[in-house]
């Protein structure tokens, strides 16, 4: 029923745990519905003289492979700049995981919870800094 | 202790070895059609087939000739509530039944109200229990059946029948009860519950699939219903169709067994149930049982691990076999209706799970099952940004979520 790796992301999930909210290089995003069966909080640290997405944590209420398609993001985000984050699409995962159609959703909801803690970091660094870093290329 | 562990007994349980036994003849020696007539085969089938209709009748407090079988609860419930629907039209086209019924039931008031029946549902208590005012209220002069279920297959939880087949009789209204839960694991009588008519099924209580029984009051009063299956006029013409004579025997003596160790084994069962429930309780906060405790199957533990989705528990603890309301373990994509109809919100209902204890559980086994589920649910616990939240005090039901 599960494929190999959502069991191994299900059994050893990476990077668990959280970063303070309020630091201006952490972008938190946070994505689903309690009602809906899944909520995905993604968080990334990010360097902001480089741009570059040094650390990332996840915490998902969900099912297992909600689970694995927020433990795989963020260990795809590491080492990205934010730009490049964005990149990552939900069939990127999809075809990592092997996920079934029942459970696509999961991965459009992690591409979801990038998007918004890329967008949350750039509207922190646009506010702390009068010239946001640009990402280097 | 051998694993995986079967706890889902709600679903369907084994079949009791001594069941088993009883049937084994009548696959290849006593092969006759209990409808032939002029030979000793035809007899012998026929002998078993009133045996077992004297067994379930004595269970449930009935009279032999008033047990019509059929292949299951479904099918029971499809004829009790369509027969009554047809043969009672100039009556009337009204049956009230409640919101957490099974689906056997509630798909038949649905395919009957494109019939031209109006049917009633009762919301449940958040106990999950029907008011029994609100069952007065609706019952109108057009009311010709009253269908409530015995015991929830999800929840457990036990309608107060007598007291509902008490109001329907005062109201001249006919009571169909699903017993499919119920009938073998606590006391089912339908002289003292005024039961009209009631659905049983053989796999909810170590017997074969594919066997079940409806009982069909005679007296006070006689209930006719339009057969649903015609043909050979079996079952007083209810139901027509070969009997299943090994299925029927083995209903029967799955009765008289339930009949003769329901006082024990509803104790024991009652024991492991809460001895799991109290090791979780004490184990885990945020815990939430769902129906009442004091109305309920001795064998059912229907409990929500707030914060924790079902199917990512079901996941953790893939050696041991129960349900879960979550919408991801469902065909439809929906939680449980009858969680949601308890009104306790849909998080709830993604976070529940069903342990269906049965005769074959040990306590061993339950000592397992308690201390994994204790052990996957911190786990999740760690992972579920929801659970962070809610030790950080902040309150989830006045979060704005970006739903998707």
């Amino acid at each position: 029923m599960y494929s190999d790796k959502v069991l191994d992301h299900y059994n050893h999930p990476r990077n668990v745990g959280s970063f303070d909210k309020s630091d201006p290089t952490v972008g938190t995003g946070m994505v689903g519905a309690p009602e809906c069966g899944d909520v995905m909080k993604l968080q990334v640290k990010v360097n902001p003289e480089t741009g570059v997405i040094e650390d990332a944590r996840f915490k998902t209420f969900g099912c297992g492979s909600a689970i694995a398609s927020s433990s795989l993001a963020t260990e795809w985000l590491r080492g990205r700049t934010v730009d490049e984050a964005l990149e990552i699409k939900n069939t990127d995962i999809v075809n990592e995981l092997s996920l079934p159609p029942v459970k696509i959703h999961c991965s459009v909801l992690a591409e979801d919870a990038i998007k918004a803690a890329i967008s949350d970091y750039k509207k922190k660094a646009g506010s702390a800094q009068p010239a946001p870093a640009a990402a280097q290329a | 202790m051998k694993l995986p562990i079967y706890m889902d007994n709600h679903a369907t349980t084994p079949v009791d070895p001594r069941v088993f036994e009883a049937m084994r003849p009548y696959f290849t020696e006593v092969f006759g059609n209990s409808a032939s007539r002029n030979h000793s085969f035809g007899w012998q089938a026929e002998d078993a087939v009133e045996k077992s209709r004297k067994q379930i009748a004595a269970l449930i407090g009935a009279n032999s000739k008033e047990i019509v079988f059929t292949s299951g609860a479904t099918e029971s419930n499809n004829l009790a509530i369509k027969g009554v629907f047809d043969m009672y039209a100039e009556k009337g086209n009204h049956i009230i039944t409640a919101a957490t019924e099974h689906k056997a039931t509630l798909d038949t008031c649905k395919h009957l109200e494109k019939m031209g029946a109006r049917v009633t549902y009762l919301a449940v208590q958040q106990n999950g229990l029907i008011d029994l005012d609100q069952l007065r209220n609706a019952i109108t002069d057009k009311t010709i059946l009253v269908t409530i279920m015995y015991a929830n297959n999800e929840i457990g939880v036990l309608q107060p029948v007598a007291e509902i087949g008490k109001i329907a009789k005062e109201r001249g209204v006919l009571f169909h009860s699903d017993a499919t839960q119920a009938v073998g694991k606590v006391p089912v009588n339908v002289i003292s519950d005024n039961i009209d008519i009631l659905s049983i099924s053989a796999h909810k209580m170590y017997g074969p699939k594919g066997v079940g029984a409806l009982y069909v009051r005679r007296r006070n009063p006689r209930v006719q219903l339009t057969a649903q299956i015609d043909g050979g006029g079996h079952e007083r013409g209810m139901r027509s169709g070969t009997l299943n004579v090994t299925g029927i025997v083995g209903l029967g003596a799955a009765c008289a067994i339930a009949q003769a160790e329901m006082p024990e084994e509803s104790k024991r069962l009652s024991y492991l149930r809460d001895k799991l429930k109290d090791r979780l309780l004490a184990a885990l906060d945020e815990v939430y049982i769902n129906g009442t405790q004091e109305h309920r199957l001795p064998n059912n533990l229907n409990i929500s691990f707030a914060y924790v989705e079902g199917e990512s528990l079901l996941m953790g603890i893939n050696d041991i076999a129960v349900s879960s309301g979550s919408a991801c373990t469902s065909a439809t994509l929906e939680p449980s209706y009858v969680l949601k109809a308890l009104g306790a919100g849909d998080d709830l209902a993604h976070s529940s799970i069903r342990f269906g204890l049965g005769r074959f559980n040990t306590e061993e086994e339950v000592d397992y099952v308690a201390a994994k589920v204790i052990d996957v649910v911190r786990k999740l616990r760690e992972l579920s940004p929801l659970y962070e939240m809610h030790k950080e005090g902040i309150d989830l039901s006045k979060v704005v979520w970006a739903a998707h």
